[in-house]
């Protein structure tokens, strides 16, 4: 790996970026995303930053059970996120559509329409738990930012 | 020569997906056009398919922040027509409840607005006071935003210890007083970036039926809490906070000292809390079955009124579960705050009439 490739690669895991994307969600996860920014949880001590724009951001933090007038959304931001990217499904509505499954203008769940790398569990879920989800998806991210061929080395 | 600038629905001033069209002359607004629905998930149509007890846990994800206010009213609606009275321990804990979540929606309110005037410290300073009051929630319920605390006839948990919420409470009250009141109130920044932008006036106010702090920042005294009491606000003493100028600036002062009124009530309920059951327990036949007739709870939320009317066809299912919500009257009167303001401003107007889409779409 060149250096600019290992700094690349350090970089992602240590400071990556999020997009957060509301699919009909009651606030809660989102109010809980806003709450890790703020003192008592800090995200960004950790590198883990909220981005206004899908194009500079490295991970998707997407909470809500996807309505229909968000999917065709749904589907837009996933593809302007640049590669390589993770998901994160932020509570139970993403996951299985919650107390709303079986209502018919919800097209949930996420994982029908793109795919999802870690589940956050809860309604809504902690911030502590909430922060843990996306340090997982920052190891997968530095995972997919590795090249084929250096793949086989010792990850520093 | 007038502009479309199209904000939405995902843009990083909006913290819910929703679509503001504003037309523009230069800087200056002169239209705006707003598109709603993307958080529509159908809620008061699965709300008849499921029975009273589902009920309450689908009501109250209508919306995450004033959780507490839907499952209230609808277990107030339900209570009206099975007859379930709640003991009066339960009554002063749906007031604890109640007042706890208005502290937390102001601070977040309070927070979002000074982000938005570019005051990030005070932003800041909001998001750490509201975590008290999230430890008080979670402390009194387990959760920190889905409280599920109400069930028809009495609340789920009882508060075993209220002076440890008496003390963070008074640490709360601290922080309000000595660092939101005095920047919200006399802070010369502050008043410079929102005195006399967005207002909406006496008259435009009670055309459109605006509710709650945005009502009463125009000199609408109306609050549903004095008007027509529920649980049990009738035996606490209290002011509702109203101011004349129906500006950004009015809206700030009247969620501050709303603050102070809600810690007031809290401290009230805390120190006189009765003794006794906190739930009746209905006979279980009574407890899925609801006679039938309709009823309807007002209930005011920290944005305003909440209607629930519930028709009930005597089974297990409702056959109606009507919401109205707050900003259904409120998002109306942004076309008429931005009018002839700076496009940079509109943000600020926007969310100072607090809007929650996820509530008004369900």
């Amino acid at each position: 790996m060149s250096i600019l490739k290992q700094l690349m690669h350090k970089c992602r895991r240590k400071s990556p970026w999020l997009f957060h994307l509301n699919t009909g969600s009651c606030n809660g996860c989102d109010i809980e995303l806003v709450t890790c920014l703020s003192p008592r949880y800090d995200v960004e001590q950790l590198g883990i930053h909220l981005e206004g724009s899908p194009r500079h951001a490295d991970i998707l933090c997407i909470t809500g059970p996807v309505t229909r007038n968000t999917l065709e959304a749904v589907k837009t931001v996933y593809s302007q996120v640049c590669e390589p990217k993770a998901v994160v499904a932020l509570g139970s509505c993403p996951a299985s559509c919650n107390v709303f499954a079986g209502s018919p203008v919800i097209e949930g769940p996420l994982s029908k329409h793109i795919p999802v790398d870690v589940y956050v569990p809860g309604c809504p879920p902690h911030p502590d738990a909430i922060i843990n989800g996306i340090a997982r998806a920052a190891e997968i991210l530095a995972s997919r930012g590795v090249p084929e061929k250096a793949k086989g080395e010792p990850q520093k | 020569m007038s502009f479309r600038i199209p904000i939405g629905p995902y843009h990083p001033a909006l913290e819910e997906p929703y679509k503001l069209e504003l037309v523009c002359d230069g800087e200056t607004v002169r239209d705006a056009v707003m598109h709603v629905g993307f958080n529509f998930r159908g809620i008061e149509y699965l709300a008849e398919r499921r029975n009273y007890l589902q009920g309450i846990t689908l009501v109250e994800r209508v919306c995450g922040i004033c959780s507490n206010v839907h499952s209230l009213s609808f277990c107030q609606s339900v209570e009206q027509l099975n007859g379930a009275t709640p003991p009066e321990r339960a009554l002063y804990i749906r007031v604890i409840l109640a007042e706890l979540e208005r502290l937390h929606s102001h601070f977040l309110w309070s927070g979002v607005a000074a982000k938005l005037i570019g005051f990030k410290t005070v932003f800041m300073t909001c998001f750490t006071l509201r975590e008290k009051v999230m430890d008080a929630l979670s402390a009194i319920s387990g959760n920190r935003v889905n409280y599920g605390m109400n069930r028809i006839g009495g609340v789920n948990r009882d508060i075993a210890d209220p002076q440890a919420v008496l003390n963070i409470l008074g640490e709360m009250e601290h922080g309000i007083t000595s660092a939101i009141i005095p920047i919200f109130l006399e802070d010369r920044t502050v008043a410079s970036r929102c005195k006399g932008v967005g207002i909406l006036t006496n008259a435009q106010a009670k055309a459109m039926g605006a509710v709650g702090p945005l009502a009463r920042a125009s000199g609408v005294p109306q609050d549903i809490r004095k008007a027509a009491p529920y649980a049990a606000y009738e035996r606490f003493e209290f002011n509702v906070p109203v101011e004349t100028d129906g500006d950004v600036r009015a809206r700030l002062v009247v969620h501050a000292l709303e603050m102070i009124e809600s810690c007031r009530i809290l401290r009230q309920a805390l120190s006189t809390l009765p003794e006794g059951p906190f739930h009746t327990t209905p006979p279980t036949a009574a407890r899925f079955k609801v006679p039938a007739g309709t009823a309807i709870s007002r209930v005011e939320a920290p944005r305003g009124e909440v209607v629930y009317q519930i028709t009930s066809n005597g089974t297990e299912t409702p056959e109606r579960v009507r919401v109205r919500t707050p900003t259904f009257m409120n998002m109306a009167t942004v076309r008429f705050t931005v009018l002839g303001q700076e496009l940079g401003d509109s943000p600020l107007i926007q969310a100072s009439c607090d809007p929650c889409y996820s509530c008004t779409d369900r």
